[in-house]
C-alpha cells in the first residue's frame, strides 16, 4: 500500500475516477495549469487534458451553477472552491437550484455535482480563510455533507461522493492536509507517514458514505467529534488517562445516529466538539439527538466543545482554536460529574 | 451621459511641479521599502498568515490619491498595504496589524488583508475577491444622497473583475448616477491564473460599455500618466455623469501572497517589466535626465524612508500582543 497525505489521497481519488469515468470532470480556480493552491489536482490537467481539467475564473456563483449544469446534462462534476470561506457567491446555486432539483422534477432530473472545498483554521488565515461553515450545509435538505479527518478516509469518501447520484458538499480540513494536527501549534508538524490512515491503497476503492467510523473503542466516555478535533480530541483523552471512545461523524448528513447511539448507551457519557462556532453550530444536532436516544442512559449531561462565537480572529488563531487544553477541562469535567 | 469610449491620456510630465514629481517619488519608494521589509520579516516569522505585497504596483495609488482630497473615500481587496499608506495612514498601525498586535489598525483581529481607518475614510482591506466592488457603489450613494461632492475610489484586481457582483455594481452606479471611479489593477494575474486563461474580452476598460459607463485605459506604471487620467476621471464623477472606469495596466513582482510556486510565469517576464517599466526608476530617471533633481536628494528621501519604515517594525514589534478579552469585542455593539 502507499503512504499518502491528505492532499495525494485526493488528488489519487480524483484520477482514479477521471480515469475510470470519461464523465468526470473537474473546475475551479487555478486548479489545471497552476495545480490547485493547495496541490490537490496538480498534474491532472496534464493527464486529462484542459477539456477535462479546467481553469475557471474567479467566478463561484458562475462555477457552481455552471457545474450543475453539466450535472443535469450527462456530467459528473467536481467543483473545487479554493477556500470554503469564498462559497457564499454561489450558496444560492447551491441551495436553490443544486439541492431543490430531484425533488422539484420527482427524481426525472438531478445533478450529481461534487464540491470540494478547504475548511478550518489553524493557518493564520483570519476570518475570510478559516471558516468552517459546514452546519450551514447540512442544514439543507438535498445535499449531502461529509468531512474527512485521515488520508485513507478522504479518498475513500471522495470517490463515493463523485459517484453518487446525489450532491455533495465535501469539506477537506485544511489544517489535516499534511499531518494529523493534534492542535499543539508549539510541536514540530507530524506527517501522515507513521499515521495508519496514511497507508492508502493506490487504485480504487470506497468509504461509505452515511456512516460514522469509530476511531478507537473506550468505555468511559464517547467523544462525537470530525474534522481537525478527532485528532485533538484523541490527544486530550490520552493526556487525561481516560478510555474514551472516538467517533469520527466524517458524514454529517445525513447523519449515522446509530453508531453514536449505541457508543453512548454503552459509556454513559458523551461529549461532542467542533472547530466550528457554537451557537446554531452541527454540535446542537448531535446533542438533540443523542440526548433523545440516550436520556436514560446518560450519567451526565452532555458537554459541547467549540470555537467561540466570533469570527475568526487573526491574532488570537490558538485561543480561538478549540484545543487540546479546552477538550482536557470539558473531559475532566464530565468524568467529575457523578 | 458620456459615450463609453476608449480615452488614453499622455504624459504630460513637462506640466507637473517637481515638487509634486518627488512627492510621488516618495510615497511610491515608501511602499516599496515598507513592502520589502513586510516580507523579510514574514520570511522570520514575524508576520504569520497571508500577506499580499502591492512592489510593482505603487503608481496606481501614488497617482490616484492625488487626484483626489482627504474627504473621498477608498476601498479595495486584501492586496490593500499600498492604499493604506498612500492614504496617509500610519505606517506603524499597518505594520503592528501584520504582526497582529494592539496597535495594529484592527487591533490585531484583522491582520494583512483586514484594516481600516474612519479617519482616513479607508473602508478596506477586503478578503474575499470583489466583494469591495457593490460597497464602493453605495459609499459613493451616501454621498450623492447627502449632496457632498465626494467620490468613491474602489479598486478591484483584474481577477475580480470576473465576479458577478462586480457588474450588478456597474449597472446600480450607472443607473443610479453614483460618484464611483472604478479602477482595475490589471496586474496581469490572479494568483497563478494569467488573463488570458480566465478571461473572455481582455480589453477590461470596455467592460462599463453595455453600462453606458466610460473607459479608460492607463499605463499603471506611470505614475504621472495615473495621475492624470485620474484627475480626468474624478472630474467626470464630481460634475455628476455617474461613474467610470479605469483599467490600470501594471505589474506584481512578487507572488501572489508569501507562498507562491511562481511556475506560472518566467523569471525572464518580471525581470523585463522591472528592467523596463519600474514605476520608481521611471520616475527618478525622468528627474534626473530632465535636471530637475540630483542624486543627493534622492540620498535624503532614501534616508527618510528608511527611518519611517524602521520605526514601523521597531512598532509593530513591540506593541503588545492585544488582551485575550478583545476577542469578544466589536461582535455587536459592545454593552
Ligand atoms: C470569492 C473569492 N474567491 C477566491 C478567492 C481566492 N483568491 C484570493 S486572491 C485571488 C486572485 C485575485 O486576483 P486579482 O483580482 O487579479 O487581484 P490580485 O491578487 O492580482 O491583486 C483569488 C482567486 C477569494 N479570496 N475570494
Ligand atoms: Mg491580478
Amino acid at each position: 500500500m502507499a503512504k499518502m497525505n491528505m492532499i495525494e489521497a485526493i488528488r489519487s481519488a480524483l484520477d482514479v475516477l477521471m480515469d475510470k469515468d470519461p464523465n468526470v470532470v473537474i473546475l475551479g480556480q487555478d486548479v489545471g495549469y497552476f495545480g490547485g493552491v493547495f496541490r490537490c489536482t496538480d498534474g491532472l490537467q496534464r493527464k486529462y487534458g484542459e477539456h477535462r481539467v479546467i481553469d475557471a475564473p474567479i467566478s463561484e456563483g458562475g462555477i457552481i451553477g455552471a457545474a450543475i449544469g453539466m450535472g443535469v446534462n450527462g456530467l459528473r462534476p467536481v467543483a473545487e472552491i479554493q477556500f470554503a470561506d469564498y462559497i457564499y457567491p454561489g450558496f444560492d446555486q447551491i441551495v436553490s437550484e443544486l439541492a431543490r432539483l430531484r425533488y422539484r422534477t420527482c427524481g426525472e432530473f438531478f445533478s450529481p455535482v461534487t464540491i470540494r472545498t478547504p475548511c478550518g483554521g489553524g493557518i493564520r488565515g483570519g476570518q475570510t480563510h478559516s471558516q468552517s461553515p459546514e452546519a450551514i450545509f447540512a442544514h439543507i435538505s438535498g445535499i449531502r455533507t461529509v468531512m474527512p479527518s485521515n488520508p485513507y478516509d478522504a479518498k475513500g469518501l471522495l470517490i463515493s461522493s463523485i459517484e453518487s447520484d446525489d450532491p455533495v458538499v465535501f469539506f477537506e480540513p485544511k489544517r489535516l492536509y499534511n499531518g494529523p494536527f493534534d492542535g499543539d501549534p508549539d510541536k514540530p508538524a507530524i506527517s501522515w507517514v507513521s499515521h495508519p490512515k496514511g497507508e492508502v491503497p493506490e487504485g480504487y476503492y470506497t468509504v461509505p458514505l452515511d456512516t460514522a467510523e469509530i476511531i478507537k473503542t473506550g468505555e468511559e466516555l464517547t467523544i462525537v467529534t470530525y474534522g481537525t478535533l478527532v485528532h485533538v480530541a484523541q490527544a486530550a483523552a490520552d493526556a487525561v488517562g481516560v478510555d474514551a471512545e472516538i467517533i469520527d461523524v466524517r458524514s454529517l448528513a445525513p447523519l449515522d445516529v446509530k453508531t453514536l447511539v449505541d457508543s453512548v448507551n454503552k459509556t454513559g457519557r458523551c461529549l461532542v466538539a467542533h472547530e466550528a462556532t457554537r451557537f446554531g453550530g452541527y454540535g446542537g444536532e448531535l446533542v438533540a439527538r443523542i440526548q433523545k436516544e440516550c436520556f436514560y442512559s446518560l450519567q451526565a449531561p452532555i458537554g459541547r466543545v467549540a470555537g467561540w462565537d466570533t469570527p475568526y480572529p487573526h491574532a488570537f488563531e490558538w485561543q480561538y482554536f478549540p484545543g487540546k487544553k479546552r477538550l482536557i477541562n470539558a473531559i475532566n469535567k464530565m468524568m467529575e460529574a457523578a | 451621459m458620456a459615450t463609453p469610449k476608449r480615452r488614453r491620456k499622455a504624459a504630460k510630465p513637462a506640466d507637473t511641479p517637481v515638487e509634486d514629481l518627488l512627492s510621488y517619488y516618495r510615497e511610491m519608494l515608501l511602499i516599496r521599502r515598507f513592502e520589502e521589509k513586510a516580507g523579510q520579516m514574514y520570511g522570520m516569522g514575524l508576520i504569520g498568515g497571508f500577506c499580499h505585497l502591492y512592489i510593482g504596483q505603487e503608481a496606481v495609488v501614488v497617482g490616484m490619491e492625488h487626484a483626489i482630497g482627504p474627504d473621498d473615500a477608498v476601498i479595495t481587496s486584501y492586496r490593500d498595504h499600498g492604499h493604506m499608506l498612500a492614504r496617509g495612514m500610519d505606517p506603524k498601525g499597518v505594520m503592528a496589524e501584520l504582526t497582529g498586535r494592539s496597535g495594529g489598525y484592527s487591533k490585531g483581529k484583522g491582520g494583512s488583508m483586514h484594516m481600516f481607518s474612519i479617519e482616513k475614510r479607508f473602508y478596506g482591506g477586503n478578503g474575499i475577491v470583489g466583494a469591495q466592488v457593490p460597497l464602493g457603489a453605495g459609499l459613493a450613494f451616501a454621498f450623492k444622497y447627502r449632496e457632498e461632492p465626494h467620490v468613491c475610489l474602489t479598486y478591484f484586481g483584474e481577477g475580480a473583475a470576473n465576479q458577478g457582483q462586480v457588474y450588478e455594481s456597474f449597472n446600480i452606479a450607472s443607473l443610479w448616477k453614483l460618484p464611483v471611479v472604478f479602477v482595475i489593477e490589471n496586474n496581469r494575474y490572479a494568483m497563478g491564473t494569467s488573463i488570458e486563461r480566465a478571461t473572455a474580452g481582455t480589453a477590461l476598460y470596455r467592460r462599463g460599455d453595455a453600462f453606458g459607463i466610460p473607459g479608460m485605459e492607463v499605463d499603471g506604471m506611470d505614475v504621472v500618466a495615473v495621475k492624470a487620467a485620474g484627475d480626468e476621471a474624478v472630474a467626470h464623477c464630481r460634475s455628476g455623469k455617474g461613474p467610470i472606469l479605469m483599467e490600470m495596466k501594471t505589474y506584481r513582482y512578487r507572488g501572489h501572497s508569501m507562498s507562491d510556486p511562481a511556475k506560472y510565469r518566467t523569471r525572464d517576464e518580471v525581470q523585463d517589466v522591472r528592467a523596463r517599466r519600474d514605476p520608481i526608476d521611471q520616475l527618478r530617471l525622468r528627474l534626473i535626465d530632465n535636471k530637475d533633481a540630483e542624486e543627493s536628494v534622492f540620498k535624503e528621501i532614501d534616508r527618510e524612508i528608511k527611518a519611517i519604515v524602521a520605526e514601523a517594525v521597531e512598532f509593530a514589534q513591540n506593541s503588545p500582543e492585544p488582551d485575550p478579552s478583545e476577542l469578544y469585542t466589536d461582535v455587536l455593539v459592545d454593552a
